[in-house]
């Protein structure tokens, strides 16, 4: 029953669109591997929907091509392209029922043998014995099953997802991942997945591409982009990182040394974005370490030393707000493995890392703005919070 | 107890005002009708009615003004699909291309009930009379005789049923196309459907609420009128409803008035249900 399709990978060559006078996707280049499941990650309000439907069609660019395998598909009409999309909204026909909805593209293009092709989809979904009920009679996970057999039983060269699993709660939402990593395998074809959830993206995609203010900031595998973020908007987006901001003075062997908060770090310029001039130093949070004091610091690392604002139990792991001298707040995650004993708020802790986990990256000022503004409120909001704490201990004593 | 007992008298009491309405004004009148369709025809108003339950009066009625009662369903129906055909994409364009200039259109399709419904006829009956614009385009153009006119022909009434009762066409079918999600039709492109196929299998049946009030609107007035047939047409073109308004105005044959009038009601509610049964909610959805 698998038919093979022309493959090909899906191009989009300097990708723009303008909505009067605001450029909400600019000179976009991607690609995306046949076959890969891919994910278009940002912020709300980053371009990714509207990137997605000058893919299905649905809005026509300003600018550049979309092309898949060697055909140019810009401006092909939305019924013409081998593009399926599953929209956020789900968008499914009020008026017809689940059999029908599924069925639709199929009877658009008049493929024979329709009801055996619908029945296979629906049990892949899950969803035999719905096949006479009517979208507003199934729940939002059953809906978005639907929306999802309706565009894959089409076997579309690119099946694109919007946000499809935002409108569902948390527990559902985890168990949909699991889904469509299921049905990916069992169905194959490409899948372009658009999210601004983090974990979700990294969970499903083997291919990511962080998307901000219209344009690609990183592309790469969920480690790749973890382990070795390439912006500051990455490494902030993408999981929690700890940037300290310093200069680069100099260079040791493979290490690249910087300078910051009178301090001096160093980085192997492997795991360095740029070799000079202002550099944001970037340790994520479970890689660095509390001891209390520096004769337990191990060899080769280096650190910082400072006092705990705040500790917060996640069951897994206990996240610290470390205060350091020079002012810089750090925030560090401990593993719950029952070896180290929680650390009170007030107690005055050295915070290391292994330079190896260290990266470095270009300090853009106007960029920062944003995203040290974000965390310094962060910070804030944790800073009250332990003070508001260390009140009401100072009450009750 | 109490309470509960009062909750249940509550709903009917409400009811109460809108049933003694309906008994009032509509059931007692009603059963007058159905009751005078059944009085002796030899009576006359001077001389007074028997109840005799001439259901006679009913055949004899048909086989008298059979032509006048079919031509009325044929009239309305073809004012009622006229005006769908016309209101439909009027009502598209408003709902879903229109933008801001919405309730300007929207305005201008109710602005001529804002005249009387008899001076609007009897301004047809300028527009379409022998000497006017209308009838001299036509003419040549050769789509009319040199000798041909408009007035008192059956394209009159109809063009003027259609135009007197397409707003009730298009603001219902407006209503239904305005609340259509345009996202649906961009899944149905998304899904393979051409433009024409789009608007056959999802803007069409999400938009049948609004047709079949539209038609039921449009075509249940327009079955009993009478005044476009008196002004526009002739003898030749006149509906049930003249004849009944003769029959009780000028004839004075109340039983066969009233044996017209009930036919008409049964047939109207006959085809309705019908109708509603083809094309009502629950396929609509
Ligand atoms: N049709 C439109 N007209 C004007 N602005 C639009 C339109 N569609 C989207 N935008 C704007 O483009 C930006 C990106 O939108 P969108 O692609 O939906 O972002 P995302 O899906 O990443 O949240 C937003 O600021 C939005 O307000
Ligand atoms: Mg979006």
């Amino acid at each position: 029953m698998v038919v093979e399709e022309p493959s090909g990978a899906l191009r989009l060559v300097g990708l723009s669109k303008r909505f009067g006078a605001v450029t909400v996707v600019d000179r976009l280049d991607l690609t995306v591997p046949a076959g890969s499941f891919f994910a278009l990650l940002g912020p709300s309000g980053c371009g990714k929907t509207t990137t997605l439907r000058m893919v299905a069609g649905l809005t026509e660019p300003t600018g550049g091509r979309i092309l898949l395998g060697d055909e140019d598909i810009t401006r092909l009409r939305p019924y013409r392209r081998p593009v399926n999309t599953v929209f956020q909204s789900y968008a499914l026909f009020p008026h017809l029922d689940v059999f029908e909805n599924v069925a639709f593209g199929l009877r658009r293009r008049g493929v024979p043998e329709v009801a055996g092709q619908v029945r296979r989809m629906l049990s892949l979904v899950q969803l035999d014995g719905y096949e006479r009920h009517r979208p507003e009679q199934l729940s939002g996970g059953q809906q978005q099953r639907v929306a999802l057999a309706r565009a894959l039983v089409n076997r579309p060269r690119v099946l694109l997802l919007d946000e499809p699993l935002g409108a569902l709660d948390l527990a559902l939402r985890r168990r949909m991942q699991g889904e469509l990593r299921r049905l990916r395998t069992e169905v194959g074809g490409t899948f372009v997945h658009v999210t601004h959830d983090q974990e979700e993206a990294m969970t499903l995609a083997d291919t990511v591409a962080v998307m901000n203010a219209g344009r690609v900031e990183q592309l790469g595998t969920p480690a790749e982009l973890y382990e070795f973020p390439a912006t500051a908007f990455v490494a902030t987006f993408l999981g929690r990182s700890n940037l300290l901001a310093g200069t680069v003075n100099g260079r040791s062997g493979d290490d690249l040394l910087v300078e910051a908060y009178g301090r001096r770090f160093s980085v192997p310029s492997a795991r360095s974005r740029v070799d000079s001039g202002a550099v944001l130093l970037g340790v994520r949070p479970e890689k660095v370490r509390l001891v209390g004091t520096a004769e337990q610091v191990p060899a080769g690392h280096q650190w910082l030393d400072g006092t705990v604002t705040d500790v917060g139990y996640f069951g897994v792991s206990t996240e610290y707000s470390v205060r350091t001298g020079a002012g810089v707040e750090l925030s560090v995650f401990a593993a719950a493995d029952g070896e180290s004993a929680r650390i009170p708020a007030g107690s005055p802790v050295l915070a290391h890392w292994h330079p190896r986990h260290a990266f470095l990256l270009h300090h853009d000022p106007h960029h920062c703005l944003h995203h040290c503004l974000h965390h310094d409120l962060h910070d804030d909001a944790a800073a009250a919070a332990a003070a508001a704490a260390a009140a009401v201990r100072a009450g009750r004593e | 107890m109490s309470r509960s007992g009062r909750g249940r008298v509550v709903p009917y009491l409400l009811l109460l005002p809108g049933l003694l309405w309906l008994v009032l004004f509509f059931l007692a009148p009603a059963v007058q009708l159905a009751a005078t369709s059944l009085y002796d025809p030899a009576g006359s108003l001077t001389s007074g009615y028997a109840m005799t339950w001439s259901f006679g009066n009913y055949p004899d009625a048909v086989a008298a003004y059979g032509a006048q009662l079919g031509r009325s369903f044929g009239y309305a129906g073809l004012a009622t699909l006229l005006a769908l055909l016309l209101g439909y994409p009027l009502a598209y364009v408003i709902a879903l291309r229109a933008g801001r200039w919405q309730y300007l259109l929207l305005v201008c399709v109710v602005a001529p009930m804002f005249t009387s419904f008899l001076v609007r006829t009897l301004a047809w009956k300028t527009v379409l009379s022998d000497g006017g614009a209308v009838v001299g385009l036509l003419r040549d153009l050769h789509l009319l005789a040199p000798d041909g006119r408009l007035l008192a022909t059956p394209a009159a009434v109809v063009t003027s049923l259609t135009y007197c009762y397409l707003p009730f066409m298009v603001l219902p079918l407006y209503a239904s196309l305005q609340r259509l999600d345009p996202r649906l039709l961009e899944a149905a492109g998304d899904l393979f459907a051409r433009p024409a196929q789009v608007f056959r299998r999802v803007t069409l049946p999400l938009s049948m609420p609004g047709v079949v009030a539209g038609t039921l609107l449009t075509f249940i007035p327009a079955t009993g009128d009478y005044v476009n047939a008196e002004l526009l047409g002739t003898p030749n073109e006149y509906m049930v409803g003249n004849v009944i308004d003769a029959a009780f105005l000028v004839r004075l044959d109340y039983p066969q008035g009233a044996a017209l009038s009930v036919l008409l009601m049964v047939a109207i509610l006959a085809l309705v249900i019908g109708w509603l049964r083809r094309a009502g909610p629950a396929e609509a959805g």
